[in-house]
């Protein structure tokens, strides 16, 4: 699969994007700015670029409690998702949702989710919507390897392969279930082979690398809007910070060598050294395009912290649809 | 016309796929008489997979598709209780808004069927803690068909419990009849001198226990809740307003249930409170699992001489004020 310059321009810019949205989030929430969960998708942001890279507005798309990086990718605002990190009026769910709900169903993200194993089951659903919408759109969940191990899983394997579903699965394998390593997680020797059990073709792919993410990514969707059902793709890479930022963070039990030798893999390094070995990218427009983010992602952080707070009534709000407001 | 519940519900689900094509149903056992209607594609045959299927039913929900899950024991939907409590009820909310369930989820228990623990459980009262579902619980033919239709018709999560021992119950539902109001009570007899609150089964509990009553000059005005959530708490104040006594019949067990919720709306309005002329009574389950055993069944749930008791009692033990 080649890529044109704009693609590859604009997938390293996505990448560049998501990691500084997610460095500022964890000193706004380190330095005590903003409070709640904050689950960095720093490392893995190939995955999600890459993958959104083949899609569409109409596809949607169901994600995890580390979601800003599919948000980014699928083309959400960062300044509403700062608000929300801010549990702001204006964010994205006006303050109700916070970092593990955020979504733009105007752009097809239906949700970064607190259940681990739910995305599998709301983007088959998409899927069946899509497969009815007969329009050849595309569901993707992401997940990540603790996701593997739940009943949820398996259950929407089966259902996307015994209904056709227009769905691609795509495993985030880095490794740890929060502080339990996959070995003690999964265990079949191959995420893979789970996908096959259900009948469902696979590849693994190295998830630091967008360009192999988005081709693997480009086969699974092209399978999908053709009608030949669900694909599952094993994307293997690392999350470069702890599990999450809380009042209490999580110790993280992984080892240092291990830890370095990931960091060493960067996939925005490694991309920009791609790019720039192929001359699409030099220092001069690497530093304008990162002057650019960071110029946005200040902006974003401005507007978060300039928007009210949300009115206590609104607390009551969006609990039932407005039309049938009458309740007891 | 004269139809079972069972008819009812499928009449209502046949009107509305026909009206909207949005509208699919999915179940894991056949339901002949939509899959004639509609074949295989909008009348699915669901694996075993209650959380999966559920949760499938969301995501559908979420875009654009109306699914009506049908999740044959009430038991199991506690498989689904991730899907149905944390995703489907909370979607909007945690959204600030954007998203949308309409999402229905038919479930029936089978208290009173000999079906022992692990498919007799009325679990509506640990659904209404989820803020965000609506939850209908019909126990006539019209009801059902009306408050289905209702259901399918909401852009809200709705569950709708039914009772396998009224399932094959007849009634007329009339052919103008087009929907009837989620949140609203309907009496099924006036009375003055106490008030009866049931739901499903027990309704007509409720109905039996004021014709025994009326025998001895007792009139009892007899509520049939219709919906859990939201609950109709004008309709139970007013009528306790004019009787000044209460027993709401539950086949749940007593605990945290329904029975429970209603005795609350009661006691804590000031005007309906100060009408109270009596002690307030729960006829609840006997707070254990299902047994099967028949003898053993019946001694646990709630029956008519049990409210006609209660009804008793709280006729002999006049507050003093």
């Amino acid at each position: 699969m080649s890529f044109d310059d704009a693609d590859t321009l604009s997938m390293y810019r996505r990448m560049i994007l998501i990691r500084r949205f997610e460095e500022t989030a964890v000193g706004l929430r380190t330095g005590g700015e903003i409070y709640g969960p904050v689950h960095p998708y720093i490392g893995q942001e190939a995955i999600a670029v890459g993958v959104c890279s083949q899609l569409s507005a109409q596809d949607r798309i169901a994600s995890t409690h580390r979601g800003h990086g599919h948000c980014l990718a699928k083309g959400a605002d960062p300044a509403k998702m700062f608000a929300e990190l801010y549990g702001r009026r204006d964010g994205y769910c006006g303050g109700k949702g916070g970092s593990m709900h955020i979504a733009d169903f105007s752009i097809g993200m239906l949700g970064a989710n607190g259940i681990v194993g739910a995305s599998l089951s709301i983007a088959a659903g998409a899927a069946l919507a899509a497969q009815f919408e007969g329009a050849g759109s595309v569901a993707v969940a992401f997940f990540g390897d603790g996701a593997v191990g739940t009943g949820a899983f398996h259950e929407a394997m089966n259902l996307s392969s015994l209904w056709n579903l227009p769905v691609v699965w795509v495993c985030e394998n880095n490794g740890w279930a929060v502080r339990t390593p996959l070995s003690e997680n999964v265990a079949a020797e191959q995420v893979t082979t789970l996908a096959g059990a259900h009948g469902i073709p696979s590849v693994q792919v190295d998830g630091n690398d967008v360009e192999a993410v988005a081709a693997a990514a480009c086969v699974a969707v092209s399978r999908a809007r053709a009608g030949h059902g669900p694909s599952f793709v094993e994307a293997v890479t690392y999350r470069m910070t702890v599990h999450a930022y809380l009042d209490k963070t999580v110790p993280d039990p992984r080892d240092p060598v291990e830890r370095e030798a990931w960091r060493q893999r960067d996939p925005i390094d490694h991309y920009r050294e791609v790019l720039t070995a192929r001359s699409v990218l030099d220092g001069t427009a690497d530093a304008g395009l990162r002057s650019t983010i960071e110029a946005e992602i200040a902006d974003a952080v401005e507007y978060a912290r300039r928007s009210p707070l949300p009115s206590l009534s609104s607390a009551l709000d969006d609990v039932f649809s407005a039309e049938e407001g009458v309740l007891a | 016309m004269k139809m079972n519940m069972t008819e009812a519900f499928d009449q209502a689900l046949i009107r509305e796929m026909k009206r909207d094509q949005r509208v699919i149903c999915m179940c894991t056992m056949p339901m002949p008489a939509l899959e004639r209607e509609f074949g295989p594609d909008r009348m699915r045959h669901l694996p075993i997979s209650e959380n999966g299927f559920t949760g499938l039913a969301v995501g559908a929900a979420l875009s654009g598709l109306r699914p009506v899950v049908v999740i044959r024991n009430t038991t199991f939907s506690l498989l689904a209780m991730d899907s149905i409590v944390n995703q489907a009820a909370k979607a909007r909310y945690m959204t600030g808004g954007q998203a949308s369930v309409p999402l229905v989820v038919r479930t029936e228990f089978s208290n009173g069927a000999r079906m022992a623990a692990q498919h007799s459980q009325p679990a509506y009262s640990m659904y209404a803690q989820a803020s965000g579902l609506k939850i209908i619980a019909p126990a006539t033919p019209a009801d059902a068909f009306g408050l289905l239709t209702a259901a399918v018709r909401s852009d809200d999560p709705v569950m709708c419990f039914e009772a396998a021992r009224i399932a094959s119950s007849s009634g007329d539902v009339p052919d103008d009849l087009d929907s009837v109001p989620i949140g609203r009570a309907s009496v099924r007899r006036e009375g003055d001198d106490v008030t009866i609150v049931g739901l499903l089964h027990t309704a007509g509990l409720a109905e039996a226990a004021a014709d025994i009553l009326r025998q001895d000059g007792i009139f009892a005005e007899v509520i049939d809740l219709r919906s859990i959530v939201p609950l109709d708490s004008s309709a139970i104040r007013a009528s306790v307003r004019n009787t000044g006594r209460l027993i709401v019949v539950d086949e749940s067990v007593p605990t945290c249930s329904v029975a429970s919720e209603v005795l609350s709306l009661v006691v804590e309005d000031d005007e309906t409170f100060g009408a109270l002329r009596a002690p307030v009574r729960r006829v609840c389950s006997r707070p254990v699992p299902i047994p099967f055993s028949a003898e053993l069944e019946d001694f646990v749930l709630p029956d008519v001489a049990d409210v006609v008791t209660a009804v008793r009692s709280v006729l002999a033990s006049e507050l003093s004020r």
